[in-house]
């Protein structure tokens, strides 16, 4: 046994934190996310050039064979840094689902220049009435000749703007709410019938609604087997779960310091609120919710990279229970022991805030996570 | 012990409900009811509406002020109805906070050239408390007024002062000396808004919106008539004030309508094919705040029992300041989680008035995260629940 970081990894570590660090404070951020697409294409080429878009990915296709828990130093590093690029839409969920359900030739096609940052992917698998149920899929793929026509609306779906290309899944057959039935299709974003209406998100980042009116693809968009896409689905929304865990850690990490450092130098009462054991208490609490949840990241990213079963739902699911519980531990605590200035716009920590708190809807909330934990 | 309304009890009940149905402006009900962000006029609409029936908009005041003179079971009917209605709350800084210190710390002069304009809403109030450098130890305040033959020469900065860049006057508290208890050196001001030397700067919160400022002030002239009470007696009067305020926050018919708007909310939105309120976990999460809101109102209403037999409110506006805001706070949490996904999109314009485009997701959807976040202030305004859980553990428990 072996919970050290490779030196491979300690190295890319070093290298994302000097970016982050030089690159990308926070009034940066801030700019970034408020304007034009919502992030800078220079920083996306930047990542390709650092490699951390082939992290992932096997070597064959120009990544670095890290896998999953590759995953877990970029995505702490994304959480410490509120960084608004797409590698959540476009790695972890556009490069992974092509990684595990894409033909040979759709992988070779895509994954080389989703990790030179010539090509972006999001995938649209929420619905308006879906809420977290993966099997709830009322957007239609109907088979007419050699084509697909796509029809439906999906919600929600991150960094659908600038993306090449769509992943969506589709009901090819079966009822709603069955397992079987459920596809995906690649689809150009400037196919035929396909629009979407652009949007920021509470937390800075962006996403869209989007419309497919009869768009028609090829049988070769068709990502996996026909009917047979949910265990796909369900592996890269835990995949995507366990790196929004370890992007948590990062969030929280932060909030922790810089709860502690304010609490250190806010005078009230002629001395550091901080010598108060009641504030002491709560950044302990926030501290000791830190760790355990960088341990549940380690041991969801770990599963994931196993394989399918129970115990990846366990786990995954179990992050998740943290990740949502952080938000009241960490995020709520971290604006109350701020006081006024916690829940102003200006200062950074209402920010982190704001990301947690997304995260807990994120794949699942806390409520979906516990129950799922508890049937696995 | 009895819980029913006596027959002119009821009476007035109904004569409230009949009220507020024909003459609370619809528009006014709609955005409230959608959680949009209301104006100036608003407010000053409906409170000239209340003042002119026979002076609701001052329910605590007497009627010798031009106040109603309600019984507290009137005025706990009357809040009862309004937020059933899902009334504009008013503004408690002139009607709630500054007019009973004006009754019982005021002179004749003061009562008679403010008390008129705060009923009729011609004025608008805000509160100059806290500093930058003076949050929960709001004693150690140091905005400085500097006597000079007739007047007060102030210079200092007050903040998080809700509603600034609307108000007219400020009632504020000043140091006028140095003394060895910080306590001691503290007066209470009123301050003209349009004096030279007053600046209003914005200050943006989480939620995106301006609702609350950072108030400059650099050698503003302040007539000495406009001390209320002694010098060195604001912060007896502040303490005074600050308990009609706690209790004001709790806002339990608030919560009641927000837990209603959030089974409506629950009843509409489908999961797994059935509507969300049906899911057995949103459901008990629900009902662990309606139990908490029950014990909160019953114990709002034996506060008000006390209070009707002649005692000032005590230790216990703490508690409701606490447990009110709490159950404030897990409905905004409740809401949002009620539409998933959908409380991720950020529309600025949809929180304002006249946005017209169609909603993303559930109507309303937009307001509820923004709201969740912002209602993180209500555990921090007022004096912030870890100071009202040390008056408690002091003048409770004697610790």
């Amino acid at each position: 046994m072996n919970l050290e970081f490779t030196e491979e990894m300690v190295m890319l570590q070093d290298s994302v934190n000097k970016f982050l660090q030089n690159e990308y404070d926070f009034e940066t951020r801030q700019g970034l996310s408020k304007t034009g697409v919502g992030y800078s294409e220079d920083n996306w080429q930047n990542f390709a050039d650092m490699g951390l878009l082939g992290i992932p990915f096997e070597e064959q296709y120009g990544g670095f064979g890290f896998g999953q828990t590759g995953l877990i130093v970029v995505m702490e590093a994304i959480g410490k840094g509120l960084v608004v690029e797409p590698y959540l839409a476009s790695v972890v969920l556009g490069g992974l689902l092509i990684q595990r359900a894409g033909s040979e030739e759709q992988k070779e096609a895509i994954l080389p220049e989703l990790i030179g940052g010539n090509l972006k992917l999001a995938f649209a698998y929420v619905e308006r009435q879906s809420r977290y149920n993966l099997t709830d899929v009322e957007f239609v793929a109907e088979k007419k000749a050699q084509q697909y026509c796509l029809s439906g609306s999906k919600s929600v779906v991150f960094n659908a703007e600038t993306a090449d290309k769509i992943i969506v899944s589709a009901r090819t057959s079966g009822d709603n709410f069955t397992e079987s039935g459920i596809s995906l299709f690649i689809v150009d974003k400037k196919a035929a019938g396909l629009s979407s209406r652009d949007y920021q998100t509470v937390d800075g980042l962006r996403a869209s609604e989007l419309t497919f009116d009869n768009v028609m693809v090829d049988m070769d968009a068709l990502v996996g087997d026909v009917d047979g896409a949910f265990s796909d689905i369900e592996y890269v929304i835990d995949a995507a779960s366990a790196a929004i865990c370890a992007e948590g850690v990062g969030v929280v990490t932060q909030l922790r310091e810089k709860t502690v450092e304010y609490l250190k130098t806010r005078k009230q009462f002629d001395q550091a609120i901080g010598n108060f054991q009641i504030l002491q208490h709560r950044c302990v609490d926030m501290f000791m919710t830190e760790e355990q949840m960088r341990s549940l990241s380690y041991l969801a990213a770990i599963k994931v990279a196993d394989g399918d079963g129970a115990e990846r739902t366990k786990s995954v699911s179990a992050a998740k229970v943290y990740l949502g519980d952080a938000r009241s531990i960490v995020g709520e605590q971290a604006a109350q022991l701020h006081g006024g200035i916690g829940v102003t716009d200006e200062l950074d920590v209402a920010h982190y805030v704001k990301r947690l708190t997304m995260m807990n809807a994120l794949f699942g909330d806390r409520d979906y996570h516990l129950q799922r934990f508890s049937e696995a | 012990m009895d819980l029913n309304y006596s027959p002119e009890e009821k009476a007035f009940q109904l004569e409230v409900r009949d009220f507020l149905k024909e003459n609370y402006p619809k528009d006014i009900q709609e955005k409230v009811a959608k959680g949009i962000a209301l104006k100036k006029d608003d407010y000053v609409r409906w409170q000239k509406i209340l003042a002119n029936k026979d002076g609701w908009v001052a329910p605590g005041w007497p009627a010798e002020y031009g106040g109603p003179g309600w019984t507290p079971v009137q005025k706990y009917i009357f809040d009862e109805e309004c937020g059933a209605a899902n009334c504009l709350r008013t503004v408690a800084f002139g009607l709630v906070m500054l007019a009973p210190v004006l009754m019982k710390f005021g002179t004749v002069e003061q009562r008679e050239k403010y008390l008129g304009d705060i009923l009729n809403s011609d004025v608008w109030w805000c509160q100059g408390y806290s500093e930058p450098n003076a949050g929960s130890d709001l004693a150690s305040l140091q905005t400085k007024a500097e006597r000079n033959g007739d007047h007060y020469i102030v210079n200092g900065s007050k903040t998080w002062t809700t509603h600034g860049h609307y108000a007219d006057m400020m009632f504020t508290l000043v140091r006028t000396s140095q003394e060895d208890r910080k306590q001691k050196g503290i007066s209470f001001l009123l301050i003209d808004m349009t004096s030279p030397g007053v600046t209003t700067t914005p200050i943006i919160t989480v939620d995106g919106m301006h609702v609350v400022n950072q108030i400059f002030l650099e050698d503003v002239k302040v007539p000495v008539e406009n001390l209320v009470g002694q010098e060195g007696e604001g912060w007896s009067i502040a303490k005074s004030l600050l308990m009609h305020e706690r209790t004001y926050i709790a806002q339990v018919p608030r919560s009641k309508k927000q837990i209603v708007r959030l089974k409506e909310l629950a009843s509409k939105e489908r999961y797994n094919g059935k509507p969300l309120i049906e899911d057995a976990n949103f459901k008990a999460k629900i009902s662990a705040v309606e139990i908490e809101l029950m014990a909160l109102e019953m114990t709002n209403m034996r506060v008000l029992s006390k209070l009707s037999s002649g005692d000032a409110p005590g230790a216990e506006s703490s508690l409701l300041k606490v447990k009110g805001t709490e159950v404030q706070q897990a409905i905004t949490a409740l809401l949002m989680e009620a539409v998933g996904y959908f409380g991720m999109p950020y529309v600025k314009e949809s929180m304002t008035e006249g946005w017209q485009e169609a909603p993303i997701g559930p109507e309303e959807a937009s307001v509820l995260a923004p709201h969740y976040l912002d209602w993180r202030k209500s555990s921090i305004y007022g004096g912030s629940n870890e100071i009202q859980k040390n008056i408690m553990a002091k003048a409770v428990l004697g610790f």
